[in-house]
């Protein structure tokens, strides 16, 4: 095995584990770190696959942004030092069951498909390919979703100042 | 990276979400449930940019779909964030087994 296949497994293991950890951990804030750790390994992942510019929109907008926002409604909604309550056992049985049945019929699925790879020669995927791409109204090009996911970007944020509004303030 | 096999990734993201599934499907917490659709949403996208890189090399439509994807987990941890500080002002927890009004 080679060193770069190596990376890619050490990527993998570290995802996977502080994924579970992050689902399993009885501190909340624990859990959050956890879950950090394990999108940072993602970005790792697309890193070690050559697309710079989607590891660090994921570094960017998941650790900078949704890990922030999640500690602070944390800090917000928790009291400190308090653990969570442990989950009823028969609900803890059969998620693990649910999954765990899951993971193995896609798994044989997965295993008994044969993928064709593709023949044609890679494309570059610099900066200015995927700029001139989204914003192209031609063939392959993502004009009008990216034009959608700003609005539905603006609709998120004003839906989000209405829904947290303090209630009274709204009423006067 | 030839020498990884594309069923590794896709084993790799398969593991992830169903851990996001059992997060989900056993925490309490509605914090934490949000944290497991996170992760759910993650493995996605490392499905999309392996088939991306392994299947179809010459296009370029699996990193615009994670862009996408990225961008909705944002807006959706965000509306969900705004609703889990709403509910916490009415009920004094976050608990999903105490916001129980609409049961019957």
């Amino acid at each position: 095995m080679s060193v770069s296949a190596m990376f890619f497994y050490g990527l993998s293991a570290a995802v996977l584990i502080s994924a579970l950890l992050a689902v399993t951990s009885r501190n909340i804030f624990r859990s959050a770190i956890f879950l950090l750790f394990s999108l940072v390994s993602i970005a790792g992942i697309y890193f070690w696959m050559d697309y710079q510019f989607i590891a660090a929109v994921q570094t960017i907008v998941y650790v900078g942004g949704i890990v922030v926002l999640i500690i602070f409604s944390i800090f917000l909604t928790q009291q400190a030092g308090v653990d969570l309550p442990t989950p009823l056992r028969g609900r803890l049985f059969f998620a693990a069951l649910a999954s765990l049945c899951g993971f193995l019929l896609v798994t044989l699925q997965l295993l008994a498909h044969p993928f064709r790879k593709g023949a044609e020669p890679a494309m570059s995927k610099d900066m200015k390919a995927i700029g001139s791409g989204l914003l192209s109204t031609v063939e392959n090009g993502y004009a009008l979703p990216f034009e959608l996911m700003s609005i539905l970007l603006l609709a998120a944020m004003v839906g989000c100042i209405v829904i947290a509004l303090k209630p009274n303030t709204v009423t006067e | 990276m030839n020498e990884v096999p594309l069923n590794h990734f896709l084993i790799v993201s398969t593991a992830l979400f169903f851990i996001g599934v059992f997060g989900f499907l056993s925490r309490r917490n509605l914090v934490t449930i949000l944290m497991s659709v996170e992760l759910i949403l993650n493995s996605v996208n490392i499905n999309f940019i392996a088939f991306n890189e392994y299947l179809w090399p010459g296009k370029m439509d699996g990193l615009y779909f994670t862009l996408f994807i990225i961008a909705i987990a944002a807006a959706e941890a965000a509306v969900a964030i705004a609703i889990i500080i709403h509910l916490y002002r009415h009920y004094r927890s976050i608990d999903a087994e105490d916001t129980d009004t609409l049961r019957f």
